[in-house]
């Protein structure tokens, strides 16, 4: 009873104690938020991760694949059909993207991806990362006529505007063929002045030029792919001037690019756009726009092959390494292109098959069911986690270690607590001798500065939890506070594709955070508790 | 041997203290007794041992030879939990420099021996009627209207009887005071010394007040002189 009382007391009196536990407080609060924070982080990055991987990857060695998708799907329903939600088969080979900028072509390393418009969506999150909202409903590889999202369609805040994609699909297209046709005009015009004084219409075809500028492009309202407008040119005119005139074998006529598209493709949008300063994403090519794709064939050995595409949509997952590394294309065509289909029979090949579990199938128990029934020589099969094994390792180390760090400072806080009940325990030596003048045992004594401790220890984790939980709650509008105070960016989207940081507050975490600067609060009121125990009651009570 | 007649009994107790390099003995066989409703006083030079004789018997020290009987029971080789419970229940201190409890005030400073005593859930069954027995003797002391002070806000006579009030708040078998009047002024210090007389006079409350004073010494029924850690016959 008079251990409470005491230790009520002397909570009460000696505010000093308090301030030694502001970093038991300030150390429980810096683990919640850091905690909070990093669990979001690696959420998220899991989710995106996810988010285009599927639950379950089976893939072959070989770049070149395997045979027959049906036959291999049938044999994974067989082995574990039980868990499996849906599967779809890709193809998946490195391949350079190249693309005009200015006149300069940019060309870039790619994993260009074979997909099934159909069952895609079943097996991953693939869809709901596309910019036009009838893509992210059902998938098509055909140019759209407009109407991409010129806002991150993902942001649940006002995230980065995209004032380029406004135009971007057929009016973009349209635009672009009518430029290039007027610029071809021009220079036509003037190889036949030979370096004449400029005529009128070239100051026309100029003024056509400055005011068709992608910057000022607006898209034509209620305008169809079928209701053309630049009848100026007759279709075969500008055919038989297209850059991009190609013959394709299996249509053996040349196309017309205003009207018509090459086959569609989804890029990642890292690929083609980079997020400026001001938080505006700038594009270098659209939808719309075509692009060249060299990649290698599936015979012995590889040949490279090179075909033009129309990118019809982008890809953002947020997940860097993928949106400017991935690009997606119809699987049938890249299977057509690559020579993976039998000619005999008629049998495709593809690379892998992604398999989708339904919720609350065991990942790795079908992993393990799938890899007794297929050899392991021809086969990879390996669950998303395996997939970024390394990356999820590596920020599961980095918040080990941060913890270890932060605990640190709370074991550098019990110090503090050891040192000012040293303190109080000098200052209370007559106190102490009073108490067993009256009968007070030495553990009850001991008790007194145990119980000292895990009060205090318990004001300073609660004081902790509720300044954690604050800061976690709040971060981002102190994010804004300390952007708007420094005018600096502390967070910047550009580097990690969030909009706001992420956080999540998980129950044991904090559990364990509080439980743990407790104890070492106690551990540290140990050593004072047994002094003042051993203390003899008749020096005590001379003590002055 | 053990004898009726005394309530509580030194019998040849030796102490010494180490001091610097050497031995200090103190008490060098001490035989000491205090009959039952007796009111002895111990009398010495500071130094002679008086209060190590009375911390010996209040058990706040154990004899390096002989022994301490209380009620016809040697106490002094208890273990330490039956010798709390004895300091808690049978023995009552007042000391020279009052050592109350700064952070309790005058009610509660002497309600402490029953806060040792009781768990908290005793204490709520207890509480009340303990917290009247303390209120009552604090009334009798004249510090009616001071229940709820602290120690440093009172005088030090006023300091003295809260300290006698929580002594006698254990209803304990013996008072043993160690110069409780040594720091307080003339008036203050007879008024104490009448609270003591009465007490044992008509409560029958056994007492040794420790004391240099002769003058005070001789309020006591019987005088014990200590010297040099003796016990010198009067």
């Amino acid at each position: 009873m008079y251990k409470l009382l005491l230790c009520w007391r002397y909570l009460r009196t000696r505010w000093i104690a308090l301030a030694s536990v502001i970093s038991v407080t300030l150390g429980v609060a810096t683990m919640i938020v850091v905690n909070a924070v990093m669990a979001g982080f690696s959420h998220e990055m899991q989710t995106r991760i996810h988010g285009i991987l599927s639950d379950i990857v089976f893939e072959s060695h070989s770049l070149s694949g395997f045979q027959d998708p049906k036959w291999h799907m049938e044999e994974i329903r067989r082995a574990a059909g039980d868990s499996i939600a849906g599967m779809t088969p890709t193809v998946a080979v490195p391949a350079m993207l190249s693309f005009q900028v200015r006149g300069q072509w940019v060309t870039r390393q790619v994993m260009f991806i074979g997909i099934d418009e159909s069952s895609h969506a079943a097996a991953s999150d693939f869809s709901r990362y596309l910019q036009h909202p009838e893509n992210r409903r059902q998938l098509s590889f055909e140019l759209r006529a407009g109407g991409y999202d010129t806002v991150d369609s993902q942001a649940e805040t006002p995230g980065p505007t995209r004032p380029a994609l406004e135009g971007a699909g057929w009016p973009h297209r349209r635009m672009r063929v009518e430029r290039e046709r007027l610029w071809r005009e021009r220079q036509e015009a003037q190889e036949r002045a030979a370096g004449g004084p400029a005529r009128p219409v070239d100051q026309q075809v100029d003024a056509v030029l400055a005011a068709t500028a992608p910057a000022d492009i607006r898209p034509p309202a209620g305008e169809t792919p079928a209701a053309e407008t630049d009848a100026d040119a007759p279709a075969a005119d500008a055919a038989r001037k297209d850059p991009f005139k190609t013959v394709r074998p299996d249509e053996g006529r040349t196309m017309d690019p205003a009207k018509e598209q090459f086959t569609g493709i989804v890029p990642g949008i890292g690929l083609a756009s980079f997020r400026d300063s001001t938080g505006v994403d700038r594009f270098l090519v659209l939808p719309g726009d075509d692009v060249k794709i060299t990649f290698p064939t599936a015979g012995t050995p590889p040949k490279a092959v090179s075909d033009t595409f129309t990118i019809i949509d982008f890809y953002e997952s947020k997940m860097s390494e993928y949106d400017s590394n991935f690009v997606f294309v119809p699987i049938a065509a890249l299977q057509r292109m690559r020579g993976m289909i039998d000619p005999q029979t008629g049998i495709p090949s593809i690379n892998s098959i992604q398999v989708k579990l339904k919720d609350g199938a065991d990942l790795d128990l079908v992993r393990d069911q799938l890899r007794k029934a297929f050899p392991a020589e021809l086969y990879a099969i390996s669950t998303w986690r395996d997939k970024q094994g390394p990356l999820l390792s590596a920020v599961d180390m980095e918040m080990a270690v941060l913890n270890i760090l932060l605990f640190m400072i709370i074991a550098v806080a019990g110090f503090g607590i050891l040192a000012i009940f040293f303190m109080i325990v000098v200052e209370k030596t007559r106190d102490i001798g009073i108490l067993k003048s009256l009968g007070a045992s030495s553990t009850g004594v001991a008790g007194i500065f145990l119980g000292y401790g895990l009060f205090l220890g318990a004001v300073g984790a609660g004081a902790g939890l509720a300044l954690g939980l604050a800061i976690t709650w709040n971060i981002n509008r102190i994010r804004a506070a300390v952007e708007w105070y420094t005018g600096e960016r502390v967070f910047d989207p550009s580097i990690y594709y969030f909009f706001k940081i992420p956080t999540i507050v998980h129950p044991a975490t904090v559990f364990w955070i509080i439980a743990g600067a407790v104890a070492i609060a106690v551990a540290a009121s140990v050593l004072p508790a047994l002094r003042a125990a051993r203390l003899h009651p008749v020096e005590a009570l001379r003590h002055d | 041997m053990t004898d009726r007649a005394k309530l509580l009994e030194a019998r040849g107790v030796r102490k010494s203290y180490r001091s610097g390099g050497g031995r200090l003995d103190v008490l060098r066989g001490v035989d000491f007794s205090l009959e039952p409703g007796g009111f002895v006083s111990v009398i010495g030079q500071s130094g002679s041992g008086k209060s190590t004789l009375l911390h010996l018997m209040g058990l706040l020290d154990a004899p390096d030879a002989g022994e301490v009987w209380l009620g016809g029971e040697r106490i002094d080789d208890l273990p330490a939990a039956r010798r709390d419970r004895l300091r808690n229940t049978a023995i009552g201190m007042v000391f020279q420099a009052y050592h109350l409890l700064p952070e309790l005030d005058a009610l509660e400073n002497v309600l402490a021996p029953l806060y040792v005593r009781y768990s908290l859930a005793a204490w709520l069954r207890e509480g009340p009627a303990a917290r009247a027995r303390a209120r009552g003797l604090l009334e009798r002391f004249g510090l009616g209207e001071r229940l709820h002070h602290k120690p440093r806000q009172l005088s030090g006579g006023e300091m003295q009887r809260v300290a006698i009030a929580r002594a006698l708040v254990a209803e304990p078998r013996v008072l043993l005071a160690d110069e409780p009047t040594g720091n307080l002024d003339e008036e203050s210090g007879a008024g104490i010394l009448d609270t003591l007389s009465e007490l044992n006079r008509r409560d029958g409350l056994s007492i040794v007040l420790v004391t240099h004073d002769q003058v005070i010494a001789r309020r006591a029924d019987r005088i014990v002189r200590l010297a040099a850690g003796r016990v010198e016959t009067v």
